[in-house]
């Protein structure tokens, strides 16, 4: 019972790590540009897709995929950014939420057109398949390496954050955009290279979750509330907020289809209700 | 703010003047249209109460969202429980139409006054969230509840009385254009008079400028409770009128896509003008017909991409975009 307990507890933080390293990116454009971009699952999508795509027609490794994933998203981000998101960064949350849902739309019968409405395989390497016994536990390798790989991921986007020139003009720009660009700080520039990163961390985690969440067209529409939930109830722009609420939401999201399966998603979507009455501006939300 | 930029795109010359509830004669011109189809049309009459019903909903939504301001994604939530509760009342051995429709509408009503507080007190995007999640919750629940709802199946076996106790409802789907056409009539006069009130006036000044409103001694959260509700009956009523003339309901009442669609038709047509919600409605409805039949992928794809081109350059829809014209009309008479 209490190993049993232990594994799921396990399962719902593999799960909830990746619902963090794809949230992440959201959680910023929501705070850094107060833009509701709905359209964030795509990136997530397009990431799996490239990685299935690289790996079928190039016949690349699994691991050799991701950077590739992370690159393309981020490019794709990036182009959307300048070109697109840009020109809506001072227009209401109706016209973000209704282009970013115009997006969606245009991702998913995209998606259905060059690779089919069906859920696509992925072939993990031996190494990252079956089971691995740490302290007489057995947990999932594959899991294992997601859990790992998101804690490096974390602790680089800190370092990053708190540390560098790049991460001291973000900050600045969240907290006051306009004494920001005040200061000489390009404010633009540190948008699109902030899109950049969290579309490009989305199609990392995207790639890394086909075989945890699945991948086909539908996947925008279908984790976008997890996304959402994610970013409102951490906070928007907060990447301790995002964290703490990501991994809530998988071990809550996996106990809960594991204990009561007859009642499903609907712990979700009643949690997400309930935390948003109680926390209208999320766990750590610095906005009132 | 926001949720005035949401809304501030009522340009229109009309409401500079206070509204004196005059009917124009585009007007009666407009509502002669769909009792043309009913004669002309007659292969068409599915498709036209389909287009009658949705209208009706977006309506509905255009109340809360182009005149109050208030956002919402889950508008779904009240169309699937008038839906849920015509249709239920129907397979529990009371097939009267216009007795279920009343009732359908005064629950989702219901539904919709419990909800309104938790809509009401955030802001845009709490709301979005809230009422997301809230239809998202309807989805779960009625999917679950499949020894009441049918689950994945679906509530069939909606069997009606005739119309009146005179007009059986016919394959043809004449009594269910008719039907539909005087409901979304009454409705409609209903809703018009309301926005030409005081109090509908006092609507659009909390989607231009929310923070004055109290300053004038205008009660916020009372007005946005009070047209929420009013609202989530009407989509109840749509609900209703779907359930009654297909004699079926289907999980999909309750759907993201549902949600979202609606919103498409009413930016489509223009929000805040009561009319650009009954044409954007059936420009959708009439190239979703048309364009799906050829492939239903592309037409995702093309409904997504009118949405981001209409949001970055027509703003204001068909509507605003007519009412440019004659204003430019207009200008350059005198």
């Amino acid at each position: 019972m209490l190993i049993n307990f232990v594994g799921i507890l396990f399962d719902g933080i593999a799960y909830g790590s990746l619902l963090f390293l794809i949230g992440i990116g959201l959680s910023v454009t929501m705070g850094l540009m107060n833009f509701i971009n709905l359209a964030h699952g795509a990136f997530a999508m397009l990431g799996g897709y490239v990685c299935v795509a690289v790996m079928t027609r190039f016949g690349l490794p699994f691991l050799a995929t991701l950077p590739i994933a992370f690159i393309v998203t981020a490019l794709a981000g990036a182009i959307l950014e300048r070109t697109l998101y840009q020109r809506l960064y001072q227009a209401s949350h109706l016209d973000q939420v209704l282009f970013s849902i115009g997006l969606t739309f245009m991702a998913i019968a995209a998606a259905t057109y060059f690779w089919g409405p069906g859920q696509q395989p992925i072939q993990l390497p031996d190494f990252l398949r079956g089971q691995v016994r740490v302290l007489g536990l057995d947990l999932g390798a594959y899991r294992l390496f997601l859990v790992a790989l998101v804690i490096v991921i974390t602790m680089a986007l800190v370092w990053l954050v708190a540390h560098t020139r790049f991460g001291a003009q973000l900050r600045a720009a969240v907290d006051n955009q306009q004494a920001a660009a005040g200061m000489g700080i390009h404010v633009n520039k540190v948008f699109a290279l902030t899109f950049a990163l969290g579309s490009g961390l989305a199609g990392l985690g995207g790639a890394l979750g086909i075989d945890v969440l699945g991948l086909d067209p539908t996947f925008p529409v279908k984790f976008m509330v997890y996304f959402l939930l994610v970013v409102t109830v951490g906070g928007a722009g907060s990447i301790k907020g995002t964290l703490m609420a990501a991994l809530i939401l998988g071990v809550f999201d996996v106990a809960g289809k594991y204990y009561v399966p007859e009642v499903g998603a609907f712990v979700i979507y009643a949690s997400m209700v309930l935390l948003l009455i109680v926390f209208p501006s999320g766990l750590y939300g610095r906005r009132a | 703010m926001s949720v005035a930029a949401a809304g501030a795109r009522t340009d229109d010359p009309g409401s500079r003047r206070l509204p004196d509830g005059r009917w124009h004669r585009m007007e009666i011109g407009f509502w002669l249209l769909p009792i043309a189809a009913f004669f002309l049309l007659p292969g068409f009459l599915v498709l036209g109460s389909q287009i009658l019903i949705v209208a009706l909903f977006a309506l509905s939504l255009d109340l809360i969202l182009g005149y109050a301001g208030i956002v919402s994604l889950g508008h779904a939530a009240f169309f699937g429980v008038g839906a849920y509760s015509a249709g239920l009342l129907v397979t529990h051995g009371w097939g009267e139409p216009l007795s279920g429709l009343v009732l359908a509408g005064a629950i989702a009503a219901l539904v919709g006054y419990v909800v309104s507080f938790l809509v009401v007190r955030g802001e845009d995007l709490a709301r979005l969230m809230v009422t997301l999640g809230i239809g998202l919750l309807l989805y779960e629940a009625a999917n679950k509840a499949a020894f009441m709802t049918g689950g994945v199946d679906g509530l069939s076996g909606v069997v009606m009385w005739k119309l009146l106790g005179v007009f059986a409802f016919d394959l043809g789907g004449k009594v269910a254009f008719a039907y539909s056409l005087m409901v979304l009539f009454i409705v409609f006069v209903l809703m018009r008079r309301l926005v030409n009130s005081p109090f509908g006036l006092s609507l659009r000044g909390l989607r231009e400028g929310g923070k004055r409103m109290p300053a004038i001694g205008s009660p916020v959260r009372s007005r946005q409770v009070v047209i929420f509700t009013i609202a989530a009956g009407v989509a109840g009523v749509a609900g209703g009128l779907l359930a009654q003339t297909t004699q079926f309901v289907g999980l999909e009442v309750f759907g993201f896509p549902r949600s979202a669609e609606l919103l498409i038709m009413l930016v489509l047509g223009g929000a805040g003008r009561l009319y650009g919600a009954l044409i954007g409605a059936a420009l959708f409805m009439i190239a979703q017909e048309v364009l799906s039949g050829l492939n239903p992928v592309y037409w995702q794809f093309w409904i997504g991409l009118l949405l981001v081109v209409v949001v970055l350059s027509a703003r204001g829809g068909v509507m605003g975009a007519a009412e440019a014209l004659q204003a430019s009309l207009r200008g350059k008479a005198i």
